[in-house]
């Protein structure tokens, strides 16, 4: 990758997704027969929510009141200075309610259940940090609220399993495959197809079967749209560069969205390379997978020549994921937006220089993109603007962090 | 392999003498790879008229546990889609009749390639493969490249298949159409067998094509309700629970036996005393 490289022209991303969710090849739903219905109807009663002024007034009165938006825009000048290129600014989403974008997903997906007339909810977890925000909306809303959670993720994140817990959700621990983010996912689709009757299902990233992937994406395109609106008032301008990790890729495809058709904004998706491609130890599905079918829609996979799926290696348990969100993997297709890797070494130095410079513990999964982005600006003028989704806080990984420096808290 | 289908022409003996078709279920691969193909041999000695071979898959999100552990066991032991068609080809060369349908996931076919899997399938002897990820909007080029072997897709209908969908799924169907007996994953205690019935007779008016219920079929009691009105039963999870407690392949082989004969057994008098 090169910072001059040249622009990529203007896409019509209202193209996509076609009326079954397809983005390009990608997409779709591939899923056992019995939730061919219940995703029919989560299709209409969410085209549904999208016309209603009332469901729409709903979820604007509690993004601003509950979860704290709109988030700001901060220029990050400690930082740029010590890069010594381009200005780093940062779209706040670690201040959100819950400390992620998150957050602006499970909200929309409970206002919707409940309207729905369903009051059961469950969700899948990685880090713990869509597990907290659906067990917060839950609560919020009234409703009963079961995560599920990989065995080892349970252990790896005790804190937030604890959170969860006091928010007064139920935590399945699940034991079979890799004990992580796919198997709770796979558990998840379980319980969903046994409850569908009174369940709604908040799939945490645009992963999942059609209508999810849109969902999830226009639910977290607050994000960008609010950025725009503030880079206007704020700059006059747009950002030269977008910057977001990415494991499934909902907080960058949030920030994403609205840009696309901006012609002059280039865009990066930094994934988890872990202990580096080469090593084999890493989640960098885009950037070393393969087109194939994981959690209900085609997509770039990690696995191996006998289509099995591998387990993924990274120091953010939530870019820990094998696949990723369709619409990434068609972005990436056509060239619209360029994904890279951050290895585990240099999400910490980001992480790192981050909290020295600014006075911000960025989570780790959000570090892999400071990382991307100081990589950027270092290679381009001080006059352009790179533009990055500071996705969650790190107060969550600290023992994470200790642990790896060999400290003891 | 003649012009017909192994699974059609199965189907139609059934139907000439009468009786109800029993098709079990087993991963192959486990507990042991190389019990797989003499435990398929057993089967068929004990009644199966068509076996349904699951091919191991790293995230079978439609399985209940036993099932799911049963896939982590073969895929530990290296069985993936390459070696259960090895196993499909060495069943091949002692029985040329029984109708073998894979089951598993879309992914392993991916890799594998479509079109080379078809081939692949062909030469190995395999009839039907049922994916259940794949649904009917999803399956068109697979569907076509499995046709050109003269492989039949076969696809599932469930409690929540509503009208409209269940004509382009009736439409899609060959070979025979698997009924999901509940909505749930495979393996759970949640059959209802009034309901079962009111579907099947739903789906009689819908489509030609031979109706199998599956999914929670454990005793031989309730294989023997449900061939009263439909064309087949497929039991997977509790044959699968007994074979992985097989200790060599001799007591696999006796456990498959001794399983599934109790399930021909009420089959066959189920429909005598019908036609009684």
């Amino acid at each position: 990758m090169s910072a001059v490289e040249p622009l990529k022209p203007a896409v019509d991303s209202s193209a996509w997704p076609d009326a079954r969710g397809h983005f390009g090849p990608y997409g779709g739903a591939y899923v056992a027969e019995t939730l061919m219905e219940p995703l029919r109807e989560l299709a209409e009663a969410y085209a549904r929510f999208r016309q209603d002024a009332d469901a729409l007034a709903e979820l604007d009165r509690d993004l601003a009141h509950y979860v704290g938006r709109p988030s700001p825009i901060y220029h990050a000048e400690r930082l740029s200075r010590e890069v010594g290129g381009a200005q780093i600014l940062l779209k706040r989403e670690d201040l959100n309610h819950t400390g992620a974008h998150k957050i602006n997903n499970t909200m929309g997906q409970a206002i919707l259940a409940r309207r729905m007339g369903k009051t059961r909810i469950i969700a899948e977890t990685g880090a713990g940090q869509h597990g907290v925000a659906s067990a917060t909306v839950a609560a919020r809303l009234g409703l009963e609220c079961v995560v599920y959670m990989g065995a080892t993720d349970v252990e790896r994140q005790a804190i937030n399993v604890f959170r969860m817990k006091l928010l007064g959700a139920t935590v399945v621990p699940v034991e079979s495959g890799s004990k992580t983010l796919k198997d709770a996912l796979n558990e998840a689709l379980r319980d969903w197809v046994t409850n569908v009757h009174d369940t709604f299902y908040i799939i945490g990233s645009v992963a999942g079967p059609h209508p999810y992937p849109t969902i999830v994406r226009d639910f977290n395109a607050v994000v960008g749209r609010e950025a725009r609106r503030q880079m206007l008032e704020a700059y006059g301008r747009l950002p030269d560069a977008l910057v977001a990790c990415v494991g499934g890729g909902s907080n960058a495809i949030g920030l994403f969205h609205p840009f696309l058709n901006d012609a002059g904004v280039a865009m990066y998706g930094a994934e988890a390379a872990g202990s580096g491609i080469a090593s084999g130890q890493h989640a960098a599905s885009l950037v070393a997978g393969r087109p194939g079918v994981l959690h209900g829609n085609r997509t770039y996979v990690l696995c191996d020549d006998d289509g099995q799926i591998i387990e993924t290696h990274s120091v953010s348990a939530g870019l820990d994921y094998p696949g990723v969100g369709p619409e990434h993997a068609w972005l990436k297709d056509t060239g619209r937006a360029t994904y890279v890797g951050v290895t585990d070494d240099e999400c910490m130095a980001a992480f790192h220089q981050l909290a020295r410079t600014e006075g911000i513990l960025a989570a780790l999964e959000t570090s892999h993109a400071v990382a991307q982005a100081t990589k950027l600006a270092r290679e381009l003028p001080k006059d352009k603007l790179v533009l990055v989704n500071l996705s969650g806080r790190g107060d969550k990984d600290v023992a994470t962090i200790a642990r790896r420096e060999g400290i003891t808290l | 392999m003649s012009a017909t289908n192994r699974i059609d022409a199965r189907f139609a003996e059934l139907r000439a003498a009468g009786r109800a078709g029993l098709i079990p279920f087993l991963t192959a691969g486990d507990p042991d790879p190389a019990w797989t193909e003499p435990t398929m041999h057993a089967l068929v000695e004990a009644g199966a008229d068509l076996i349904e071979l699951g091919v191991p898959f790293s995230d079978p999100m439609a399985d209940g546990p036993v099932i799911q552990r049963a896939s982590e066991r073969a895929l530990a032991k290296g069985v993936g889609l390459r070696r259960v068609l090895g196993m499909v080809r060495e069943f091949r060369t002692r029985d040329a009749a029984t109708p073998i349908v894979l089951m598993g996931y879309l992914n392993p076919i991916e890799i594998f390639g479509l079109g080379r899997f078809a081939e692949a399938a062909r030469e190995a002897g395999v009839d039907g493969v049922l994916l259940v990820d794949a649904p009917v909007e999803e399956a068109g080029p697979l569907r076509e490249t499995l046709a050109r072997e003269r492989i039949q897709q076969i696809f599932m209908a469930a409690p929540t298949t509503r009208a409209e969908r269940l004509a382009r799924v009736a439409q899609a169907a060959s070979g025979f159409l698997y009924y999901v007996s509940f909505a749930g994953i495979t393996g759970a205690d949640r059959i209802t067998l009034g309901d079962v019935e009111g579907r099947i007779r739903e789906l009689r008016a819908a489509t030609a094509v031979p109706l199998a219920v599956g999914f929670g079929v454990k005793e031989p009691a309730q294989s023997a309700a449900i061939a009263a009105f439909a064309d087949a039963v497929v039991i997977g999870s509790a044959l699968v629970e007994r074979l992985a407690e097989a200790s060599d392949e001799a007591d696999a082989v006796a456990r498959a036996k001794a399983f599934l004969a109790p399930h021909r057994a009420a089959l066959d008098a189920a429909r005598s005393a019908r036609a009684a």
